[in-house]
């Protein structure tokens, strides 16, 4: 039985439309893979080391922090792993018991990427420790007991999907401890890390994740079982509409109408709503390069780098994907009465506004000098000067159509990579980085800045010529972009 | 009024389409009908400018489809789901159309109110977005939102599949009001013999993207229609 069920998984996959489209792609999810694999490995095998070197405990320190690393993989699994129960339909009506159709599901999705990643870590660091002379029976239980919890995130995962609620009030509870811990008051890390390092002292401990662990299992397997129902489980969630007719956008003629519908279109689906919650993050992207806590990050180009990240989140996540997120509708778009240059006039409307308030709200990067606001202003500037045509122009040449509902690909644009893009890219922000050292060095600081800021309001100034460019990639590529949108997964 | 000389479609060395000369003339009511795979969708995908002719050319008043864009304001179209925009409830998307369309809020309004029989309660106020909607409502939506603006070219690919009979007799009564109007031309595909000859004053059979028939509408159509298609 299972055997259908592997060549099932593994013609869907190597026929799924994202890795049959070309070799640069399967070349680059490749290396992708490899280099996060490679950088687990590395940290893996070093930090032993590099604890010792600062004269921590390792195994110690370790196990005091994987409270909050399980926590954090849990946030990103959240986001990013898509609950296994999308190809079940078709299987429901055949001579199948619906009991090996629940634990294949489940099953499968203990070989994701989201599991595997983490053995890149924890064998390595292993390794090292049995190197180092630790207890044999020891190390091997707690690797034992570092898989049970990853296998419990997995599907403690698949349990809270959908549910909104419950993860943010997680989220809050998790925020709550570590700002608890960071002023001294309640130490979480205290019996957690006890709970750990005493699993490998004292072995029969490692029952107790297992236990939870399988109970969880239970849990998700009888959830499963009994919503394996059209009508339940694998119905798609509707939302309760609300119709909006934001009249106060009237007033800006043809603009006004497609700003209406892209606000919608940010507000009411799953993949975009990701991208409003990237551009967040994104701004305090730079407290890494500001805040002096890694050493690479502390040169001047480095600086003008963060600098256009914090306000671009929503310029890089969401501008490169123009007009893709049109793509279930392209036809429609196609046919009606509309203009190029008012559609994408509204996209780079949106793009400006997020990277205003964008850089409004990292008004608090003030704390660290108002050389480092003035970075990030500066930022700004080129960013809606040059940088929101540039993603607009590449974003023309990107013709992977985006399902709205899933948040799958929301992070990385590993769909929508080809030659045209990666090129665009450059200037985006090697030509900033560029000018700011040339200018710093010459002149100094405020000039290296001024050069940036010279350098965004000229293309802002050469706005209506991009927007011609642009509009000309579109008509050129319009019966290659709708056929292109029509192929689905 | 449309125009398709020459016109043919090929996609790697197969002919999908390949009409020599068809004119479809200013108020007809034009149906097209074919096996899967006749070239029905292709030929209204030319005439939307979604897909590239091979060779020839195909104008609609005047205007050739594929070099220029002023055909658009007087064309409204409904082939497939995505002409619909999921994220939206059915208002928001007549709206939307109507402002693309140069109607205001109470035009669209009006146009709403008199086929509110049509959607048969279930469409407007449901609460539901568009993607949440049956395949059958979906189309409901599509059909209506062609009507916005009047349009004088009226395309629907399909319009009877997924309906409901009632439905069904109603959509007709529409696409007859729409036929006995001087000024709008309608192409209707369809699978169903039946429904083309009771709505098209006109209609041709396309086979293997070839037209194999032409035939103005009489009591006798229907009978020589399904002798073409019986094996």
């Amino acid at each position: 039985m299972f055997k259908h069920f592997i060549t099932l998984e593994w013609k869907s996959f190597l026929r799924s439309a994202s890795l049959s489209a070309n070799l640069v792609l399967k070349i680059v999810m490749i290396l992708g893979a490899v280099y996060f694999g490679s950088c687990f490995l590395v940290l893996g095998a070093a930090s032993y080391y590099m604890l010792e070197d600062y004269g921590l405990p390792p195994l110690e320190t370790v196990n005091k922090y994987l409270i909050y690393y399980f926590f954090f993989d849990l946030v990103i699994r959240f986001f990013m792993q898509k609950t296994p129960v999308m190809n079940i339909k078709p299987l429901l009506y055949i001579n199948i018991k619906r009991k090996s159709i629940v634990n294949f599901a489940l099953g499968k999705t203990i070989l994701s990427f989201f599991n595997l990643i983490h053995g890149f870590f924890f064998i390595p660091f292993s390794i090292v420790l049995l190197r180092e002379g630790f207890d044999v029976a020891g190390v091997f239980c707690w690797l034992l007991t570092m898989f049970t919890m990853v296998m419990l995130n997995n599907f403690i995962n698949i349990l809270i999907d959908k549910k909104d609620s419950v993860f943010y009030v997680a989220l809050v509870v998790f925020a709550g401890l570590g700002i608890l811990q960071l002023y001294s008051v309640f130490d979480i890390t205290q019996y957690t890390a006890q709970f750990f390092t005493g699993i490998y002292e004292t072995k029969w401990m490692m029952i107790l994740p297992l236990i939870l662990f399988s109970g969880v299992y239970v849990v998700t397997f009888n959830f499963f079982r009994k919503n394996l129902y059209l009508d339940q489980g694998l119905s798609v969630k509707e939302d309760i509409a609300k119709s909006e007719e934001l009249t106060w956008l009237n007033q800006f003629g043809t603009l006004g109408t497609f700003l209406k519908n892209d606000i919608k279109l940010l507000k009411r689906n799953k993949r975009s709503r990701t991208t409003v919650f990237m551009s967040v993050i994104f701004i305090f992207y730079g407290l890494l390069f500001f805040s002096s806590g890694i050493e690479a990050y502390q040169n001047p180009m480095m600086q003008v780098f963060a600098g256009i990240f914090v306000s671009g989140g929503f310029l890089f996540t969401f501008g490169q994907f123009v007009p893709s997120w049109d793509s279930s509708y392209y036809p429609l778009m196609m046919s009606q009465n509309v203009q190029y240059k008012d559609y994408l006039n509204s996209k780079w409307c949106l793009i400006v506004i997020a990277t205003v308030i964008s850089t409004l709200l990292a008004s608090f990067y003030l704390y660290f000098g108002w050389e480092t606001y003035l970075l990030i202003v500066v930022g700004a500037i080129y960013n809606i000067g040059v940088n929101a045509h540039l993603v607009l122009l590449g974003g023309a040449y990107v013709k992977t159509p985006i399902d709205l509902a899933s948040a799958k690909g929301a992070f990385g644009n590993r769909q929508g990579f080809n030659v045209q893009t990666l090129l665009i890219s450059i200037p985006k922000l090697l030509l900033p980085m560029a000018l700011y050292a040339v200018g710093k060095a010459f002149f100094g600081f405020e000039i290296g800045l001024l050069f940036v800021a010279l350098a965004g309001i000229t293309g802002f100034a050469f706005r209506n010529k991009m927007f011609r460019i642009i509009e000309n990639v579109y008509k050129k590529e319009k019966y290659k972009t709708i056929a292109a949108y029509t192929q689905k997964d | 009024m449309i125009q398709a000389t020459n016109l043919s479609k090929t996609y790697n060395g197969i002919t999908v389409l390949n009409i020599e000369n068809l004119e479809i003339k200013k108020g007809e009511s034009f149906g097209l009908v074919g096996n899967n795979g006749a070239g029905k969708t292709t030929f209204f995908s030319l005439l939307l400018d979604l897909i590239q002719p091979s060779s020839g050319k195909i104008t609609s008043n005047g205007i050739q489809i594929n070099t220029s864009e002023a055909w658009k304001p007087f064309t409204a179209a409904f082939l497939d789901e995505s002409f619909l925009i999921g994220y939206l409830t059915p208002e928001e998307y007549f709206y939307f159309i109507g402002e693309l369309r140069g109607q205001n809020k109470a035009d669209v309004d009006a146009l709403l109110e008199k086929h509110e029989d049509f959607f048969n309660g279930e469409i407007l106020k449901k609460k539901k977005y568009l993607r949440d909607l049956s395949k059958g409502n979906m189309k409901k939506v599509g059909i209506i939102a062609t009507l916005i603006g009047n349009p004088e070219v009226i395309i629907l690919d399909e319009p009877f599949a997924n309906l409901d009979p009632t439905t069904q007799i109603r959509l007709k009564k529409i696409i007859k009001e729409l036929a006995a109007m001087p000024d709008v031309t309608i192409l209707v595909s369809s699978h169903d013999l039946q429904h083309t000859v009771e709505v098209s004053d006109r209609i041709v059979t396309l086979e293997k993207g070839k037209i194999v028939g032409d035939i103005q509408t009489s009591p006798e159509t229907l009978k020589e229609l399904e002798a073409f298609f019986a094996v």
